[in-house]
């Protein structure tokens, strides 16, 4: 328990996948501008991290990892080559599949989470996160609470970002590093503020 | 044939420089920079990605008019997907050492912005050698960057380049010392400010 507990905080603040592994940049700079799609977009890659991470270990272990396929008699492939392949269709099939269900049962949801859930596809954090599942050999359990604490991580990292660049409109910041310049300066900052926490231990 | 020659120049060259994916197209931040502390893995993952970039424009752009268009983001995630695969697999055999290094992140080319970007927005539009030009060109422009962020966090970090000992020992002994700093995550995104505050700054000239 203490294991899942430490993985856990460890993904969400020391080693966050966006400040630490640089995973997910892209939309977090062209996304935090504006804090309310932050939120939204922040509580999109948490649910979709949360579900994809789990669904992506089983496809790992029960069809790709070397014997894994021994259950259909075939004890000697290794498919484990696919796995970049596999990974990204299943994260592409889980998102659409997810937003048919979220227009279906919750059309309010739907409105306010749905413009994000194709961008999720081809984010960097959630193919990161299934990769670094499989190069780290978690269990089960251990990849869900991955999984959600990356997202929980990358929410925090965007929501303070998006807080962060409302004050520096109002900011005399020099000639040339307006914008994404000083957007990547402070992203520094802040990566080294999460890194303050790597004293807790479990 | 003046014109085709300068417009073919004005394709490798303008994402070098005055174009820069990172730096002013906002591409592809993603994911690389993890591998920037050392110059060696940069060189490694600058090559990997320009060769991916050219091979996966060149091609979009035969296949341009053989794609129907509601399915063109599966049909270029998959043209992508093959050629990350096949410079992972290379790289497995031939550079073990630097292949555990660089560990997932050969893999997340395939969600690179660049790769994408440059398949949407030019090899479907264009003929197949420029695009496989623009593609080496957006390789390129990236690449130095990477590169240039390796050798500033490398030499300042641990003194050395590509593995050997450049700062001198009678620095050390008069009290230099490397920057521990550099080697962790945030000194990458402070480097990256500093570069496109200096791009922005000379282009502006």
């Amino acid at each position: 328990m203490d294991n899942i507990i430490s993985i856990f905080i460890n993904s969400v603040f020391v080693g966050n996948i966006l400040l630490a592994y640089f995973l997910g940049m892209c939309s977090f700079l062209s996304v935090s501008k504006n804090m309310e799609t932050s939120v939204g977009l922040g509580f999109a890659v948490t649910f979709v991290l949360a579900v994809t991470t789990p669904v992506n270990w089983m496809v790992y272990h029960y069809l790709l990892a070397p014997g894994a396929l021994s259950w259909a008699g075939l004890p000697g492939i290794d498919l484990s080559f696919l796995k970049l392949v596999t990974f990204i269709a299943v994260v592409a099939a889980i998102v659409q599949a997810v937003e048919m269900i979220i227009d279906r049962f919750s059309p309010f949801l739907y409105s306010s989470l749905g413009v994000f859930l194709p961008l999720i596809a081809v984010n960097c954090a959630i193919l990161g996160a299934a990769l670094f599942m499989v190069e780290r050999d978690y269990n089960l359990i251990e990849s869900i609470a991955y999984g959600t604490g990356s997202g929980l991580g990358w929410m925090l990292a965007i929501v303070s970002m998006a807080a962060i660049r409302k004050k520096l409109k109002y900011a005399n910041v020099p000639e040339g590093l307006e914008g994404f310049g000083i957007t990547m300066i402070s992203t520094g900052l802040m990566a080294m503020a999460f890194m303050l926490f790597s004293g807790i231990t479990m | 044939m003046k014109t085709t020659e300068t417009k073919t120049l004005k394709v490798i060259f303008e994402p070098i420089w005055k174009n820069n994916p990172i730096m002013v197209q906002i591409l592809g931040i993603c994911s690389s920079l993890a591998v920037t502390v050392q110059l060696k893995t940069a060189i490694v993952m600058a090559i990997a990605l320009t060769l991916v970039v050219a091979f996966s424009n060149l091609t979009v752009s035969v296949l341009r008019n053989a794609i129907p268009r509601n399915i063109r983001i599966i049909a270029e995630l998959c043209i992508v997907a093959t050629l990350v695969i096949l410079a992972d697999e290379l790289l497995k055999a031939f550079m073990y050492d630097i292949s555990k290094q660089l560990s997932v992140f050969v893999g997340l080319i395939i969600t690179n912005c660049i790769v994408m970007g440059r398949a949407e927005s030019f090899a479907l539009a264009n003929p197949p050698l420029l695009s496989f030009l623009d593609g080496l060109g957006n390789g390129i422009g990236y690449g130095s960057v990477l590169i240039a962020v390796a050798f500033i966090r490398e030499l300042m970090g641990s003194g050395k380049l590509l593995g050997f000992d450049v700062v001198p020992q009678a620095f050390y002994l008069s009290g230099y010392e490397n920057m521990g700093f550099m080697l962790l995550a945030p000194a990458a995104f402070i480097i990256i400010g500093l570069l496109v505050w200096l791009q922005r700054t000379l282009l502006n000239k």
